[in-house]
């Protein structure tokens, strides 16, 4: 039980102050402003709108400036500022197919419609330290190449699925809207899409660790990279006074199709099942990490015995949330005194009865 | 680019219906691209709706939060179904506007050809 406690008014006046001093650092050397953040910590900027789950740079690099880069901490105040927020309503869904490719990769198909464009990717670099960013230089100018007119790309995974091979993915009867876990409380069993919401606004750290747990053997789904696309994709919105959709902007994302085994069952015949990651603007570990934690999760309906911790719901989706695992941990700072003073007087009371 | 064409134009009196307002929309998507609707995550937008003197209305819903940005995609909604604007909007603020955007997006899309790569599968040893 926690006990409120008051008083320090003053000294958490200063200790503002404090911080405040600490953020900006030595005054002789020029100020982040959120442009350069926005530019220049874009991998930042674009994991604090996924976990924080709004979709706004501005806000985004705002939070990091403020939070002297601590991601958690951004993340927790793009929370807290979204909660100010009126809500609209929903966009219509989402058709990656027709995303504008910045990045697209197979792992399972060398040869496929619309190439493999590798994009701005630190995957073939060697990861030495390049010490001539440590001082500012002239800007980097990328080639180019063609004639610059982008076709849609279908998902690779089409390729398969005509075949049969693997499970093809349809809305239900009626394509029903989903629970909308800002609005009302995780519940189990959890349906795919609550999961979904959940692992896309889940802590990056947390899902890695998930993901890496089923390639290490706590659940086989045997994960192959099926396509990973990173790209800018218009939303559109029906409003209410209007009745029809119209488009209102751009964002980026990145998306992640694992393709995984499955033995078939007594009904079904063996093919490949699927994981499926999605995030706002470049976060690729992060979209493949909810792909593979996606695929386990999803023991149940393909009638695999969930043993694992990544296979387990309740598990999972509960101490995903960096908010609230953040939140709980760090609460422990918090003055304890009268709850531990009861304890100290108990282990006391214990010892004198020996 | 809004800003340039507005200050070109006579300033259309208006009042607001719904003064701009910043506010959030849930984003959609489907698992596996094509399934189960889910919800990804909230973006921002803002919207606003006014009417010119003459009656005509304009309403506009943009990503982000600016407000100014808001009003002046209403005016031009309003304005562009005004007799004989339509067009004029089309020549003096849309197409140019497609025109740069359609360059922007056509020079990343040659940015990222120029990294098209093609993977060879080395043939294993007979044995091997």
């Amino acid at each position: 039980m926690y006990v409120a406690v008051k008083g320090g008014e003053r000294a958490i006046q200063n200790s503002y102050e404090l911080i405040a001093e600490a953020r900006r650092g030595d005054p002789a050397h020029a100020e982040l402003t959120l442009d350069q953040i926005k530019q220049q910590m874009r991998l930042a900027v674009d994991r604090v709108m996924t976990e924080g789950s709004v979709y706004d740079a501005d806000l985004a690099a705002l939070a990091l400036k403020q939070a002297a880069g601590d991601i958690a901490e951004a993340v927790f105040l793009l929370r807290a500022f979204r909660a100010t927020l009126p809500r609209f309503g929903y966009t219509e869904p989402l058709d990656t197919s027709r995303m504008r490719l910045w990045r697209r990769v197979s792992a399972t198909f060398k040869d496929l419609p619309g190439g493999q464009i590798l994009g701005p990717t630190y995957d073939y670099t060697q990861r030495l330290l390049d010490f001539s960013l440590s001082e500012p230089a002239s800007s980097a100018v990328a080639a180019e190449s063609g004639d610059g007119k982008a076709e849609p790309v279908p998902g690779v995974l089409s390729l398969i699925e005509q075949e049969g091979l693997i499970e093809p993915q349809e809305p239900a009867a009626g394509d029903p809207d989903p629970t909308d876990l800002t609005r009302e409380p995780l519940r189990f069993p959890a349906a795919r899409p609550v999961r979904l919401q959940n692992l896309a606004r889940g802590d990056e750290g947390f899902l890695l660790a998930m993901g890496y747990s089923t390639q290490r053997g706590y659940s086989h789904t045997h994960p192959f990279a099926g396509e990973i696309r990173f790209g800018v994709l218009e939303v559109e919105i029906v409003p209410e006074e209007l009745g029809f959709a119209v488009p209102i902007g751009e964002i980026a994302l990145t998306e992640c199709q694992m393709v995984n085994q499955f033995a078939g069952s007594a009904i079904e015949p063996p093919k490949f099942t699927r994981g499926y990651g999605l995030a706002f603007g470049h976060c690729e570990r992060k979209a493949m990490a909810m792909a593979l934690v996606d695929r386990a999760l999803r023991a149940g309906e393909l009638g695999e015995s969930a043993e694992a911790p990544a296979q387990k719901q309740e598990f999972v989706l509960s101490h995903s949330d960096s908010l609230e695992a953040s939140g709980f941990v760090q609460h422990l700072k918090l003055p304890h005194y009268v709850d531990f003073q009861s304890e100290l007087e108990l282990v006391r009371k214990m010892r004198a009865r020996r | 680019m809004l800003e340039a064409w507005a200050a070109r134009q006579a300033q259309a009196p208006f009042t607001w219906l719904r003064p701009p307002e910043s506010g959030l929309v849930m984003v959609r998507a489907r698992a596996g691209g094509t399934g189960a609707k889910f919800n990804l995550g909230e973006m921002t937008v803002t919207r606003c709706a006014l009417r010119l003197n003459d009656g005509v209305i304009g309403v506009a819903y943009v990503a982000g939060r600016s407000h100014r940005k808001a009003e002046l995609a209403a005016l031009v909604d309003a304005s562009a179904q005004m007799p004989g604007m339509g067009e004029r909007i089309e020549r003096e603020l849309l197409e140019p506007l497609r025109v740069r955007l359609e360059a922007e997006a056509a020079r990343m899309q040659r940015k990222a050809q120029a990294t098209r790569v093609d993977f060879f599968t080395l043939a294993r040893e007979a044995g091997a």
